[in-house]
């Protein structure tokens, strides 16, 4: 029941993920932050086996920094969305990753981009991408109401509009999610929405 | 046949390895090189040897960044620097994934250390003819470090230290003149002493300094050209005190 979804506006690109970690009917902590740095300017959110997450998510991102001590520059986000897919495809017929990953970057040449990679190495250069059950709704919700060069308030706006549908109509929705941003400034944490606070320590 | 897999670095009758100190002669051919440790800054100075008119001189850094905390410079055979910093920028990263902490300063020398002898007890290999100067920060207490490496694999830490070309010099004009400095004047202490030794002015320097907020800054040409100057004032007027005692009644 993992969410991811993204957009790309006027000079920005924006991701959200939930914040769920689950196994089988227990959820272990409601604030795991899916959505990793890949770089000052670069954000990975990704969905699928946490384990797997995790592991290629970071392993992407050594590779990222070391390109960056190597070359004296950052890799572009395109580069990196195909050095992704590559290790994606590598890995499928041998030992595949199951983790579908929505690569947020901005370059300075190219502004804001988003890329949709799924587990099979499916590389798509998107506007508007979601992963999990939530995008039946998250997508639904960004085909009506995204156009290009949206304001970061219109599109937060979108984003709420796409977190209340997916709250409300999926069976088992995740209570609380994080958004991100990146834009010319960096990448950083936009926001955070929550129904579900994890509890304080009992008092003594 | 199997002739390849005989070491090339084997002891003399008297108990040297010729090629570890051929490898060190190497060294001292190589440009001039020295690290100063401050109490809040690190400082690494190259000597530029005359750049040719046509090469384009900013593809020849050899100050680099191993990591965000971590930097080295080297005097010697630059070919073999490549292969060594490119192995210890990997390593940098692997730990960093593995252990999810950066390196210590102390870590990746020892690890540069190990792999340098490692090539003099390998069989149809030579060693690597460079020593190197690791400076960086302690990503847990903060405190600045200075390491030197050489062909043996030796590594040990320095509040000061210098290689390459007129080492002892420079070795010595550090010991005559190193107290716990920071900041600015760390710098100072460092292009001091590569003056030593090399012709003044900031084409023929490379300075690199290293804090904990900022990371790795190299100084520009125009900055290293003002500091040259005021060791020079300072020099000058040092000798004119020196020649004019003061008049006492």
């Amino acid at each position: 029941m993992e969410c991811v979804f993204g957009l790309v506006g006027n000079g920005f690109t924006i991701v959200v993920a939930d914040t769920s970690a689950v196994h089988s009917i227990l959820v272990h902590k409601s604030n795991e932050d899916k959505i990793m740095k890949l770089d000052s300017h670069k954000f990975i959110a990704a969905s699928g086996e946490p384990g797997d997450r995790v592991q290629f998510t970071e392993y992407i991102q050594k590779n990222v920094a070391l390109y960056q001590f190597r070359n004296g520059i950052p890799l572009t986000t395109a580069a990196a969305a195909n050095f992704m897919r590559g290790e994606l495809a590598t890995a499928l017929r041998k030992n595949p990753y199951s983790v579908n990953v929505l690569l947020a970057g901005y370059d300075k040449e190219t502004g804001p981009s988003l890329y949709y990679i799924d587990y099979i190495a499916t590389l798509h250069k998107v506007d508007k991408g979601a992963f999990g059950y939530g995008a039946y709704f998250s997508l639904s919700m960004m085909d009506r109401h995204y156009h290009s060069g949206m304001s970061v308030d219109e599109a937060i706006d979108l984003v709420d509009k796409c977190i209340v549908e997916i709250k409300s109509r999926l069976v088992v929705a995740p209570p609380n999610f994080v958004i991100k941003i990146v834009d010319k400034d960096g990448a950083r944490e936009y926001a955070w929405r929550e129904s579900v606070k994890d509890a304080h320590a009992p008092p003594s | 046949m199997a002739r390849y897999d005989r070491a090339i670095t084997v002891f003399s009758p008297d108990g040297h390895l010729f090629q570890v100190e051929y490898a060190l002669e190497a060294v001292r051919k190589g440009n001039a090189a020295v690290g100063v440790r401050g109490t809040d800054i690190v400082v690494l100075g190259v000597e530029k040897k005359s750049t040719a008119k046509l090469q384009d001189s900013r593809s020849v850094r050899k100050i680099v960044s191993l990591d965000n905390h971590i930097a080295l410079a080297c005097a010697g055979l630059k070919a073999d620097a490549r292969v060594l910093i490119n192995r210890a920028r990997i390593e940098c990263q692997s730990h960093r994934l593995t252990v999810e902490d950066p390196v210590t300063v102390e870590y990746i020398t020892r690890y540069i250390a190990g792999l340098q002898q490692k090539y003099t007890q390998s069989g149809g290999v030579r060693p690597f003819g460079l020593s190197t100067l690791i400076v960086g920060f302690d990503p847990y207490k903060g405190v600045p470090s200075l390491y030197q490496t050489d062909p043996s694999g030796t590594f040990s830490a320095w509040k000061a230290n210098a290689t390459g070309r007129n080492s002892n010099s420079m070795r010595e004009f550090l010991e005559k003149n190193y107290k716990e400095t920071s900041g600015q004047e760390t710098v100072k202490l460092a292009i001091r002493s590569l003056l030593e030794v090399v012709e003044s002015g900031g084409k023929n320097i490379e300075v690199a300094a290293m804090t904990k907020e900022h990371g790795l800054r190299q100084l520009e040409e125009a900055e290293i050209d003002a500091i040259v100057a005021e060791i020079e004032a300072e020099k000058a007027a040092a000798e004119a005190a020196k020649k004019a005692p003061p008049k006492e009644t």
